[in-house]
Order: C-alpha cells, then structure tokens, then sequence
C-alpha cells in the first residue's frame, strides 16, 4: 500500500482536521510549489519574529534607560569604537540596535496590515452581500459609491481619510491614535475589491436551488446570507484578502515615509525607512538598507503567496 | 450616440457635486473655521461678525452653494498655515508637477509600447525573458524605495544626477518651466523614471499580452502571406489593432501618475501640488486639502470621460453598437 498511494482509498477511516487538511487537494498543490512554499516559509518567519519580538530583540529599542547615544552609528558586526558593543545590523543615530528596530517597527507594520484588511474585508463582504441579495436602490448607492472610489487610487483616499481623521482628533492624542487612524483610513480605502466580487458571486448563488429551499422554508434575509451563501463565496475573498495584505503592506510603508502615518514614537517599518532615508548621503547606509530589505521581503512574499492562491483557489479570477 | 455622452457627462457632474459635499463638509466640521482663523483675543462679537461675514449662520445648503461657487471661481479660501490664498499657491507650485507628470507619463507610453511590441515579437529571445522578469520584480517594488535605489545609485555613488529639487527654473511669468535649462532637465530625470516606471510595466505587459493576441490572428497570417514585410505587419496591422486597450488603460493611468507624484515629489523633494498636499496634511491644513482633493477629482473625471468618449471614437465597433441599442 505504501508503494501505491495513487491506490489508497482516499477517506476510509475518520480522520483529523489536520490530516485530512494534508490529504486535500489543496495541500499537495502547496506542496508541489516551491514558490508558494518559500513565499510561505518567509512571511511565517517574519510573522512570528514580529509577535515574539519582545523576546527575540536583544535590545529594547523604546527603552530610554538601555539606550547609550555613545552607541550611535555603530557600523553592522563591528564593535562600537567607545563601547565596544556588537550590533547584528548595527545601530542607528541615536544608538538603537536596528536588528530590534527592525522586529518592533514590523509588528507596527503587520498589525496594520492584518487589521486593515480585516476591516477592509468585513466591510466589503457585508456591503457586498446586500448588495447582491437585496438588489434595488440599495444595491445602485452601494455599486455607485464603489464606482466612483474606484476612480481614485486607493493610496490617494487612504491619505485623504487620514488627513481628514487627524483633523478630527484632538492635537495630544494625534501621536496614539495614528495607529488606529491608520487602519480605518487604508482599510476604507480598500473595501471596493471585496464588495464587488461578493456582489458578483452573490448574483449568481441566490438563485441556485439550496438559496430557494432555504427561502422556502421561512429562513430570514441574513440568516440565508450569512449563513448559506456567504461560506460558498468566501474562497475569490480570501485571494484578494491575501494580494488586499501585500498592498496594506505596501500602503502603510508609502504613508509612514511619507511622514502621515505611524508617527517616530511608533515607527513602522516604513517610518524606519523615512528616517534612514536621512543618513543616505553620510554613508550609514545600513539604517535604510535593512528596514528597506525587510520591508522586500515582506511585501514580495505575501504577493507571491497571494498569486499562487489565486492560481490555486480559482484559476478563473486570473 | 448623443444620449451617451450626455449621460456619461451628467454621471461626471454628479461625481463632483459628490466630491465636493465632501470638500466642503471638510472645510466646515474639521475643527472651527472661527477657531482658526481668529487669534486668543477676540470677543463674541468679533466671532458673531466673522459668522455672518463667513456665511456661517446660513442654512447648510446655501452654504454649500456658496463654496461650489466660490471652488468653480477657483476660490478655496486662505491656507491655515501659509496665510496665503489657496489659488495662489496652487498656481505657484502646478507647473512643477504637470512637467514631471508630463515627463513621466512620455517615457512610460514610448518604453511600454517599444517594449512591449519588442518582447511579442521576440517572446522566447533571452532578452525578452530578462526585461519580463525585471518588469515582476519592478511592479513589486513600492515607488519611494525605487526612488531611494536611483538616488543611492545615480547620486550617492556614481554622483551623476541631483538628487532633490527642480534645478535653475525659467520664469515665464506665468509658468516656471525646468525645461529650459541644463540643471533644470539633469533634475527631471530620477524623478521622471521613478514616477514613470510602474506605469511603463503596466503598459509594457498590456501591449505585449495583446500583440500575442493579435498575432495570432488570421488577418496577420494572411498579411504574411500576401508577402508583407515584417516591419508593415508588426507595426500596421498588429499594433494598430491592440490600441484600444491601450489608450483605455494609459489614459486612466494619466490620473495615477498626478496622485503619485505625491510620493515622488516627496522623495525628490520636487516643489510641486503633491508636496504641497503632504504638507497639508501633516499640518490638517483644511483649505489645501480641501482644493487639492476638488482639483484632483476635477481632473480624474475628467480623464475617465475622455478616455470613454475616445473609446467610442477610435472602435467603429461600439459606436455601432450603442448606436443600434439606442
């Protein structure tokens, strides 16, 4: 039987969750793909590092007492000229170890993204369902809002809705609540995707026969949204939620080196990069490089995992 | 045909009234305009008179009318922190970034086109393969890092080209143009190309993907085969045929390359709107923000119409079409 697995009956005996997940159809494509495999291997490493940075860093980049601004600009893997301390990726002006930097500013980083993107996503698959199922007056406000969204650039509304957010809050809690700002400004930016291609979906699953019984029997409006057609459209929303992440990411980054996002006392990597950027000419090019480097690998990763579910999940989205 | 143009113009004008609600709706409940424009010192009468004077005690449609008469004359009041009008400001800072836009949206259609027809043609040659793949990764890449590599490289390194600002700048009186001087033109190259850059892959792919298609085609066969030269059929009758898409995709990439000139102008420091607007933002200075997102809505829709009605008049298809529904 081990010699011929083509032959092994597929589900014989019950099954776990997780071996059945590692049987599917789905898991031997993953497998089969290097791509999809080091795309996946690299965004769990940066994943986790970010979670366990706490742990990870050997220094604590916001803690004031641990810092010696004697330690400033000590080059990568070379001791520091006065106190002889090591950094990996060395430090930067005001003598915080950049490898620390680095994991804090892509927690910073990646919770934007996630929750961006969360919000993103409940926002569009919520809109998109009615659209879809209730049809009428409330579907044309909806599509037409989407539509004339869609005529701008999503970074272009991001800043939009950030600048005007930072408007409404009051001046001493600017700083904590960029964070925040952040997110609702880059996930409102980015619902349009998820509300048209439920929509779409939705058009198409209300009027199959399951959709009708369940109507039939008396079930109410959202009980059948959510509870029948909405698992049979979420396989096109976890694709974009994967690309929409890449371009979170990515949106994030844009914002905070732009100097309208995460704000110096919780940089991003892309606040990171922002400040790097300044040292470019005085030769300590390692305060850019490996923020820039991280950010990359960050981005190219989730994008490359994100097309390889496309491709995976439903050939026909391509 | 006339009932086309005449709704698509009509969807427009909504679109800006929309855009302008928004607009206004930011001038009048982001913080008070009474707030910010009058100092420590004042008294309820000095805010009474500014209310009335300001039109504040009108009813909020009226008020909005106001503002869209005041926004079509080109007045969008003074800005918070330069104290200057808005108008002014603006009309200082325009030519720095339609000349960059200009530049870039240039360099992007003439190298996707030649690039795009090019590795059609050639799709297995090796340097096809290498402009593609560097295309992928080029995509991936965010446009300031882009911008940051081509100063490292052209600036720090190889101190080729200035790495921020316009250069030496002719006054026209009306128009500042960099385009008459040799800093002026140096200064314009590194942001041209990164601005440019995303959108010349994007056109670079399109053309290539519809070339194959239309290569495929019997028409081009039977332009072989009558004995055509390559050049005739490769440029008249191929390319020709895959424009549509083309014109479609690069005017609406027209509006992209004005929103990001933003991140350029930012990595450039390039005196320009879209810096104007990052600094606008970082202060919450409302009227700016305010004229920026009007000016740009004006010109994004404006775009889109263009590009529909050019639709209609380059495929003799559609007119057709439309024309036969009604």
């Amino acid at each position: 039987m081990a010699e011929l697995p083509i032959e092994e009956p597929k589900a014989e005996r019950p099954q776990s969750g997780l071996s059945r997940f590692w049987a599917s159809d789905f898991a031997w494509k993953f497998r089969r793909s290097p791509v999809a495999v080091t795309s996946f291997a690299v965004v769990l490493l940066l994943v986790l590092s970010a979670v366990f940075a706490p742990l990870i860093s050997p220094y604590d980049p916001f803690n004031p007492a641990s810092l010696n601004l004697m330690n400033g600009f000590t080059p990568p893997m070379e001791p520091n000229a006065f106190t002889g301390d090591e950094f990996w990726l060395g430090t930067d002006d005001q003598g915080r170890d950049v490898f620390s930097t680095i994991l804090y500013g892509m927690r910073i980083s990646l919770f934007v993204g996630f929750a961006a993107v969360l919000f993103a996503m409940v926002l569009g698959v919520s809109l998109g369902l009615i659209a879809g199922y209730v049809g009428g007056w409330t579907e044309t406000i909806i599509m037409r809002v989407a539509d004339v969204q869609l005529t701008f650039p999503a970074i272009l509304v991001a800043m939009l809705i950030f600048g005007i957010a930072k408007g409404f809050t009051p001046i001493e809690y600017r700083d904590q609540m960029a964070i925040w700002v952040l997110i609702i400004a880059i996930g409102l930016s980015d619902w349009v995707q998820f509300a048209r291609v439920v929509r779409g979906a939705t058009l198409v699953e209300k009027n199959k026969e399951y959709v009708q019984a369940a109507r039939l029997i008396g079930r109410s409006g959202p009980a059948i949204m959510m509870r029948h057609i909405l698992p049979n459209v979420l396989s096109p929303v976890l694709v974009i939620a994967t690309i929409s992440l890449a371009l979170a990411i990515i949106a994030e980054a844009t914002l905070s080196f732009l100097g309208v996002g995460a704000p110096p006392t919780q940089p991003s990597l892309g606040t990171l990069i922002r400040i790097g950027q300044g040292f470019l000419f005085s030769g300590e090019w390692w305060i850019l490089f490996f923020p820039a480097v991280t950010l990359l690998a960050l981005a190219l990763s989730v994008n490359l995992l994100g097309d390889w579910l496309r491709d995976a999940l439903n050939p026909r989205l391509k | 045909m006339l009932g086309f143009i005449l709704r698509r113009v009509l969807q427009s004008i909504l679109v800006l009234l929309v855009v302008g609600l928004v607009a206004f709706s930011m001038f009048r409940f982001v913080g008070d305009p009474i707030d910010n424009m009058l100092g420590q010192e004042r008294t309820q009468a000095d805010i009474e008179r500014l209310r009335t004077q300001l039109g504040l005690d009108q009813p909020f449609p009226v008020q909005y009318w106001r503002f869209l008469e005041g926004a079509v004359q080109g007045n969008f009041g003074v800005s918070y922190r330069q104290g200057r009008p808005v108008a002014e400001i603006i009309a200082e800072r325009a030519p720095a970034t339609l000349e960059l836009a200009a530049v870039s949206g240039l360099f992007a259609i003439l190298g996707g086109i030649a690039l795009g027809v090019f590795t059609a043609i050639r799709r297995d040659g090796i340097a096809s393969n290498v402009i593609m793949t560097v295309s992928l990764i080029g995509v991936s890449l965010p446009t300031f890092l882009i911008g940051i590599l081509l100063i490292y490289i052209f600036s720090v390194e190889l101190d080729m080209l200035p790495s921020f600002g316009r250069g030496e700048t002719v006054d026209l009186g009306w128009w500042t143009t960099g385009f008459l001087t040799e800093s002026g033109l140096r200064a314009l190259i590194l942001p041209a190309i990164t601005l440019g850059l995303y959108q010349m892959t994007l056109i670079m792919r399109l053309v290539r993907a519809e070339m194959l298609e239309v290569l495929r085609q019997d028409y081009i066969r039977f332009a072989r085969a009558r004995g055509l030269k390559e050049r005739a059929v490769n440029f008249r009758h191929a390319l020709k045929n895959t424009l549509v898409p083309v014109i479609t995709v690069t005017g609406l990439q027209l509006g992209s390359i004005i929103a990001f000139a933003i991140i350029t102008e930012t990595v450039f420091q390039w005196p320009g709107v879209g810096l104007l607007f990052i600094n606008a933002i970082q202060f919450v200075d409302i009227p700016v923000m305010a004229a920026y997102l009007m000016l740009i809505s004006v010109m994004f829709v404006a775009i889109n119409l263009i590009v529909d009605l050019l639709y209609f008049a380059i495929d003799p298809r559609l007119r057709d079409e439309r024309a036969a529904a009604g």
